[in-house]
């Protein structure tokens, strides 16, 4: 009875906050809904007793989110909304084209005869996932590191303006680099 | 051995953060005092006195700021500091003894992030919101080391549950196993209550920084806060590394209370001595240098695990 | 009863992501709504997980993946905004519309894409 009210007031909790996402002026409190609706669908997968995942998702959505904001205030006309303005191409359609989305999901979801449960889950999950990235889907967690490292290099790539003949001059000569902030190892 | 307390005891987890934090800044008062030659004696009181002036203080208010995020974000930050209280035990139990506990330490000590920025942005003043971008600067470089520490800690007792690390201390203790992770986690300790060398955020070259436009209550809250967050990151290193309530003669919780006290005092003692860092030059530090370490000392742990 | 719950949770996430991702001219923005589409593909296999198949630890290493998409996708969404944003001071999305198929025969990309280049072209400089 508490879980069911739990989830209900998270579910609900969620859909609002992501739909304040794209009502409120304010990229800070966008970004802060965003936040407010990942916490809120954190706490509906820790209902489930995926208690690693759960908060795993709460951990790492603090702190996307408070890196998106950096990016939201240097990216947006408007970062207060202190100036409302509507930034938003064919509104109507998107608008026809998602709740479509929704109804045609819904019906699906409400009318698909979906399997009954073929077991009960692990004493605890964390560590059945713990076994399955490290046993028989050690594949996935192998692909998933890789990815992850491609995409640091090419992040970076893609951002730093400045390559190696700006720091080390034309003929690569300089002995140290000509960084515009020095790091704290004074190279 | 483990287990969760009885309800109540939630309560008890404010009171004793702000019990610890109290201390902490009486302690600090005693250092300045001392240090500017006048009794430190009066140190003891300075906090209670601190308080009671800015409790009638009256509070500002700012035209242009954003009111919600800027309250929030004072509140979050006592509140992440009981949240993650949660999880330490004191002497054999703890609130709540999650299974994943290491991870939700982490995850409610993060909010501090959010804590803070809100708290910048929303003055509507460009001291705040310098404050509040250097402690996203500040998080980006020790959060890293820090996670690594965790993890560290974590892989030498084999869980994430709180209770089965201090478990796994019964023959050594993970500080003198993991020395390189232990030093870490108290540099990130310092880092992520903003205290001492790491209180640029809220530092005077910036007018106190994130916290520049609060006063009265608002500052009161967001001080007694930081104080209890560094509270509970020390309380933690007790748990994580010095063998939680283990100890002779003493039951389990006095010598978590006695351990927790030290930690605090040489936190409080590390903040007085050293000098502000400046973030543009510890990032590179907490990268290129506080990473490898943290990754060589989990190497390390792990070759002992499995060859123990 | 409770699968259908989460599902339609997730179902509900993923058409307001849809909206955001379709109706917003602001790349951070449409980032927001990709965001939240991958959200709810992970309430989904959580859900999955747990009503469907809970001895396997499949559904949980779905979740794990998608957590894992979402970051890669901000990483990439950011670096690309910011190397865009560098060389041609742009941010919106109807502006960078390069890979679009201009000579094609009316798609959606031409019609909406082309049209309000020009509008914020005049008016949207900085």
């Amino acid at each position: 009875m508490t879980e069911t009210v739990v989830f209900a007031v998270c579910a609900v909790g969620a859909v609002a906050s992501g739909v304040m996402v794209f009502v409120v002026d304010s990229m800070a409190r966008a970004t802060f809904a965003l936040l407010a609706s990942f916490v809120l669908t954190g706490v509906a997968i820790l209902l489930l007793g995926l208690s690693y995942l759960g908060v795993l998702i709460i951990l790492m959505m603090v702190m996307e989110m408070m890196v998106m904001a950096v990016f939201m205030i240097m990216y947006m006309m408007n970062p207060a909304g202190l100036m409302p303005m509507t930034m938003v191409h064919n509104k109507v359609g998107s608008l026809a084209v998602s709740v479509g989305v929704f109804l045609l999901l819904a019906a699906g979801i409400v009318f698909v005869p979906w399997p009954e449960r073929t077991g009960g889950p692990p004493a605890d999950p964390t560590l059945a996932l713990g076994e399955a990235i490290m046993g028989e889907h050690m594949l996935v967690m192998m692909l998933v590191g890789l990815v992850l490292f491609a995409t640091m290099v090419s992040a970076t790539v893609l951002t730093t303006h400045r390559g190696r003949y700006d720091r080390y001059g034309d003929d690569l000569r300089r002995g140290r680099p000509d960084d515009p902030i020095g790091g704290g190892l004074d190279r | 051995m483990s287990g969760a307390a009885p309800l109540w005891t939630a309560l008890l987890v404010p009171v004793l953060l702000l019990a610890f934090g109290y201390g902490a800044a009486a302690g600090t008062a005693a250092l300045r005092a001392r240090a500017a030659g006048t009794a430190p004696g009066a140190g003891l009181t300075a906090p209670a006195r601190e308080a009671a002036r800015l409790l009638v203080q009256r509070r500002r208010t700012i035209p242009g700021a954003d009111t919600l995020l800027w309250r929030l974000g004072g509140a979050l930050v006592p509140a992440a500091a009981v949240l993650a209280a949660l999880v330490v035990p004191l002497g054999p139990a703890s609130v709540g003894d999650l299974s994943v506990g290491v991870v939700w330490f982490n995850a409610m000590e993060v909010v501090v992030w959010a804590a803070l920025w809100m708290l910048g942005w929303g003055a509507d003043s460009a001291w705040g919101l310098v404050g509040g971008y250097r402690f996203l600067v500040q998080g980006l470089s020790y959060e890293l080391p820090h996670m690594f520490a965790l993890t560290t800690a974590a892989l030498g007792a084999g869980s994430l549950r709180v209770s089965d690390i201090v478990a796994a201390q019964e023959q050594v203790w993970f500080a003198v196993l993991m020395p390189a992770a232990f030093a870490v986690y108290l540099v990130s300790a310092l880092a992520m209550a903003f205290w001492g060398p790491f209180g640029t955020p809220v530092g005077r070259d910036l007018a106190g920084g994130a916290a520049a436009e609060l006063s009265g209550v608002d500052l009161l809250v967001l001080r007694a806060g930081r104080y209890m967050f560094l509270a509970v990151v020390a309380a933690m290193a007790v748990p994580l590394f010095l063998g939680g309530g283990a100890g002779p003669l003493l039951p389990g919780w006095a010598w978590t209370l006695a351990k927790t006290a030290g930690v605090v005092a040489l936190l409080v003692w590390l903040g007085h001595r050293l000098p502000a860092v400046r973030m543009d030059r510890f990032t590179e530090v907490g990268w290129v240098v506080l990473v490898p370490v943290t990754l060589l000392q989990a190497l390390v742990v792990a070759v002992f695990v499995l060859t123990r | 009863m409770i699968l259908e719950a989460y599902l339609l949770l997730a179902a509900a996430l993923f058409a307001v992501g849809l909206f955001g991702a379709l109706s917003q001219q602001s790349v951070v923005m449409v980032m927001m709504g990709l965001e939240l589409m991958v959200n709810a593909v992970i309430v989904a296999a959580a859900a999955f997980w747990l009503y469907t198949s809970p001895e396997r630890p499949d559904g949980q290493v779905l979740v794990l993946v998608a957590v894992t998409a979402m970051a890669v996708e901000m990483a990439m969404g950011f670096a690309v905004t910011t190397a865009i944003f560098r060389a041609r001071d742009v941010d919106m999305v109807d502006m960078a519309a390069d890979l679009a198929d201009h000579s094609g025969s009316g798609d959606h990309g031409h019609h909406g894409g082309h049209g309000d280049h020009k509008h914020h072209g005049d008016g949207g400089d900085r």
